[in-house]
């Protein structure tokens, strides 16, 4: 068995060389992309908020006075305070912490288990390849922000089951991608190779097979982020999502919007950080389809 | 094309099938007891047990599940706990409201974002296609449901130039004959009510239409693109024929199959921003029927406005899917 034991780890080593140009190569056309990078910039921008919040916000995320209700913005407080005199500053500091927590969170999940069936229904085919592809086609039938709520009124209102929510709703975007890219690279000759040498099903499938298939699954992840944080605020906005007091941006919106016309900067600024977040998402994202993947342009 | 028509319906049925047992089950899924959830934690044992015997759940899972299955093949869409009125009588004006909302957006998507695709392509490079490209960016990035509010805090509370809620004016209502308002009150004669339900209509259905008119403005100008860089195009350029019937009859004719695929694909964001759209702008569509069903927990309400939705989505598609063999003769099914 050492032979075949030496060829398996030939096959995994070669792979992993050829594996190392195409990222490196969509590494530097990356770098080249002005609004790719931008994009990446934002992103980078909103983490640095979310990590360090604590110590950026000049209040506290709860702090009332109610002295001070509905003030527009100042020196003391840069976006105004709120009905309950809460500075919206420092809010929409932690609402970062919310929404990319929800975002990242959500699509991990998605990519684990879309992966997961994409993966099983691709390699194995026949009867589970049809049961996981028609599950998928139900799923996708369904408008995802209903699809959402229809599981939260199964589960009740709470960001932790919108962030379930969420993720399960994207499983079958991951699921499909995965399981036509499994299609494609099983017919490729270095998997009949691995198959040759009596490799098992689950050391082809994720040592070979994942591996040829992570460039668009990282690509739809980046901007199924983007799509997260606008459905989080969505249910939030509902509320369905977060619950008070919690500083999330889309019940931040919902709970301001009363207030409009006395303090429009209530709804301006936590709106303006989801539209600013989700476009880091979606810059980062174009730039690295073309980098990474540029068949998938289209 | 009739037999692909025919295979296509087929498919549709475990697709439907697949969808009834998703939304058969929410109400079944809640944790805990239904009855309780739905009545809340004060209530009554006899409440709660007449309502278990009202929504069916006492019977085992498969027994209620072909009640539901047989109730819906003949139209029956439940009850609603609220009203105690049929879903089926008080659903269509709803519907109806959505469906005007729903068709005016993706109108002007259409409209605005296939032309701006085919500039920005015909005049790739220039400030149009930049202003546009970036305009499109942000468009897919912004929720519908704060450019809805902020609309509304511009156009309507500031500058006092559009209603901020509504469908009509409600002090003179026209006679309700389709509840699509548009033609109701062109059958009433009524065109003063006609331009309101307009001025009602721009607000909710621009914030409705920003998303699906910005990515297809993307998609078309990378369609567009293409097309246009192809020998044909060259050969009819070189005859000396007008760029416009060069853009907009053989470009945009080869270049509309992407197109009409994220056109279909939009319906649904767009039946999907609806609840969100109406929420905002009072539309008494069939977003805020779910919306509000979801506040009292009215499960049947919820259950088959979902279904409603859902369902429509992908009839939509279906015939986006058919719409596709017509237009590209090239293209065939087995």
């Amino acid at each position: 068995m050492p032979v075949l034991a030496k060829r398996e780890n030939e096959i995994d080593q070669l792979q992993q060389e050829e594996a190392s140009s195409p990222w490196r190569e969509g590494w530097k056309s990356f770098k080249k992309n002005k609004v790719a990078l931008i994009g990446a910039g934002i992103v980078l921008f909103f983490v640095i908020i979310a990590i360090f919040a604590p110590l950026l916000a000049p209040y506290g995320v709860n702090d009332q006075e109610l002295s001070i209700r509905n003030t527009p913005p100042s020196f003391e407080h840069w976006f105004g305070t709120d009905d309950f005199g809460r500075d919206i500053f420092s809010r929409v500091l932690y609402g970062a912490r919310i929404s990319l927590w929800v975002g990242l969170v959500s699509v991990a999940g998605s990519v684990i288990l879309g992966c997961f069936l994409g993966i099983i229904a691709g390699y194995y085919g026949r009867w589970i390849d049809t049961l996981i592809s028609r599950i998928f086609d139900i799923m996708l039938a369904f408008p995802s922000i209903l699809l959402a709520i229809a599981v939260v009124a199964v589960l009740g209102p709470s960001l932790q089951n919108a962030l379930i929510a969420i993720a399960i709703i994207n499983i079958p975007n991951f699921g499909r991608l995965i399981r036509s890219k499994v299609l494609s690279v099983k017919q490729e000759e270095y998997i009949m190779a691995a198959r040759a040498v009596g490799m098992s099903d689950g050391r082809i499938l994720f040592h070979h097979v994942l591996p040829n298939s992570s460039a668009p699954i990282i690509v739809q992840a980046t901007l199924a982020i983007a799509t997260a944080i606008i459905e989080a605020a969505a249910l939030g906005f509902l509320g369905m999502g977060a619950q008070p007091p919690q500083a999330e941006w889309g019940k931040m919106l919902a709970d301001s919007r009363q207030y409009i016309i006395q303090a429009p900067w209530t709804v301006l600024f936590p709106g303006l950080a989801i539209m600013l977040t989700v476009l880091g998402f979606n810059l980062m994202g174009d730039g690295l389809r073309d980098a990474l993947d540029p068949k998938m342009k289209n | 094309m009739l037999t692909y028509t025919i295979r296509r319906l087929l498919m549709l049925i475990p697709v439907l099938f697949g969808m009834t047992i998703v939304v058969f089950f929410i109400i079944r899924a809640i944790p805990g007891d239904p009855a309780q959830v739905i009545l809340g934690q004060q209530a009554t044992k006899e409440a709660m047990a007449q309502l278990t015997e009202k929504l069916g759940l006492n019977d085992p899972w498969y027994v209620q599940f072909f009640h539901y299955v047989k109730g819906l093949l003949s139209g029956d869409l439940g009850e609603s706990l609220r009203s105690s009125a049929p879903i089926k009588d008080e659903i269509w004006p709803y519907l109806a409201a959505t469906l005007e909302l729903s068709l005016v957006a993706m109108l002007i998507a259409i409209f605005i974002g296939v032309n701006a695709g085919i500039i920005s392509a015909w005049f790739q490079n220039s400030w149009f296609d930049y202003t546009a490209m970036i305009l499109a960016l942000i468009g897919i990035s912004i929720p519908v449901f704060w450019l809805g509010l902020m609309e509304q805090w511009a156009f309507s509370l500031e500058l006092g130039w559009l209603p901020s809620t509504g469908r009509e004016n409600v002090r003179d209502p026209v006679e309700v004959v389709t509840n699509l308002y548009l033609i109701d009150t062109l059958i009433a004669g009524r065109f003063d009510q006609f331009g309101e339900v307009i001025r009602h209509l721009i607000l909710p259905s621009l914030a409705l239409a920003t998303i699906p008119m910005a990515i297809i403005a993307r998609i078309t100008r990378s369609s567009m693109l293409e097309v246009m860089r192809s020998d044909y195009i060259r050969t009819a350029r070189a005859k000396g024929m007008r760029m416009f019937f060069v853009v907009y009859k053989h470009s945009l004719k080869n270049a509309v199959i992407p197109v009409l695929t994220v056109i279909g694909l939009q319906v649904g964001l767009l039946l999907g921003g609806a609840i969100l759209t109406e929420t905002i702008f009072g539309w008494p569509g069939i977003g805020r029927y779910i919306y509000e069903a979801i506040g009292f927990r009215d499960y049947p309400v919820i259950q088959s406005g979902i279904l409603i939705i859902a369902t429509i989505f992908i009839l939509i598609n279906l015939v986006v899917d058919l719409l596709y063999v017509a237009i590209d003769p090239r293209i065939k099914y087995n």
